[in-house]
């Protein structure tokens, strides 16, 4: 079960962050922030390795005591990163697939509606139902 | 096949409605509305450039490769004809039959008005290589109809 899941531009600017509502958000955005020189690292690494398959799915970025943080970027560089609790230990990583999956399907939505400008806040209902769905999820 | 014939209308008969708006036949008038189409192009390019690619790209030339396949097949059921490089960020991308320009003429009768027809698509190609990452500049010429030529320029930044 997801706890916070955000989407990064580019620029490295938020275009979505939502976080389940009872905790602390500040600590959620924080982290957010951090694991995103994570995110750089992993992609440099893989640019400089010359791997034949890139990969879209990054993984685990960095485990703390009580979360987890996942990554996920697209090829137009926008990234996704996801917090779930470590308590949660049934989460496999096909799970966590299947999820950046869904969120990059609703991303591409998102940018196919004519009302959206790219670089935009993300303001979409149905973006912000199909993550709300992913954070209430009971495993 | 219907649904190609339609989108080929739909852009005859925004080209016709562009071109027809500005009462000032002289060139200003004339670029408003071309950037206008290619500006809608490049709209329409930067969302195909989020739903189309299937796999990651390793290096520009593969980007231009999905361009010039998978992103011409999508939009005209047809790949592209020829792809030349420079390899110092210069592209000449060659289509001998373009589907837009079919239904007019063969040959060099409506030369002049060919320009008109490429401009959404030359918006196209720079909103997908936008979305991809690359900083473009996109030019078209036409030496004889239906065959059309398209300039990319990707910028350094």
């Amino acid at each position: 079960m997801a706890v916070c899941v955000a989407v990064i531009a580019k620029e490295n600017y938020p275009l979505y962050i939502r976080s389940a509502p009872t905790e602390n958000e500040l600590k959620f955005h924080y982290m957010v922030h951090t694991s995103l020189d994570v995110v750089d690292e992993k992609i440099s690494a893989m640019g400089k390795a010359l791997v034949d398959q890139r990969e879209l799915y990054l993984g685990l970025l960095y485990p703390t005591e009580d979360y987890k943080v996942y990554g996920y970027v697209t090829n137009s560089k926008v990234k996704f990163v996801m917090v779930v609790d470590s308590s949660n230990t049934a989460l496999r990583d096909n799970e966590i697939r299947s999820m950046f999956r869904k969120l990059h399907n609703s991303y591409t939505d998102v940018m196919c509606n004519p009302f959206y400008n790219p670089g935009d806040r993300i303001q979409s209902r149905a973006f912000d139902n199909m993550v709300t769905s992913m954070m209430i999820q009971v495993c | 096949m219907a649904d190609v014939v339609l989108f080929e209308f739909l852009h005859a008969e925004m080209v016709a409605e562009l071109g027809a708006r500005d009462p000032d036949p002289g060139p200003g008038g004339q670029k408003r509305s071309l950037s206008v189409l290619e500006g809608t192009g490049f709209r329409v390019g930067q969302a195909l450039g989020e739903r189309l690619p299937r796999e990651t790209f390793r290096e520009e030339l593969d980007v231009l490769k999905f361009l010039c396949r998978d992103l011409w097949v999508a939009v005209f059921q047809k790949q592209m004809d020829g792809l030349c490089t420079n390899h110092q960020g210069t592209y000449v991308l060659q289509d001998n039959s373009f589907p837009l320009l079919i239904p007019m003429a063969l040959g060099l009768q409506y030369l002049e008005d060919a320009p008109k027809f490429l401009a959404f698509t030359c918006g196209l190609l720079r909103g997908t290589l936008r979305t991809l990452g690359f900083q473009s500049l996109v030019t078209s010429s036409v030496a004889t109809l239906p065959a059309c030529k398209f300039q990319v320029e990707i910028r350094k930044s």
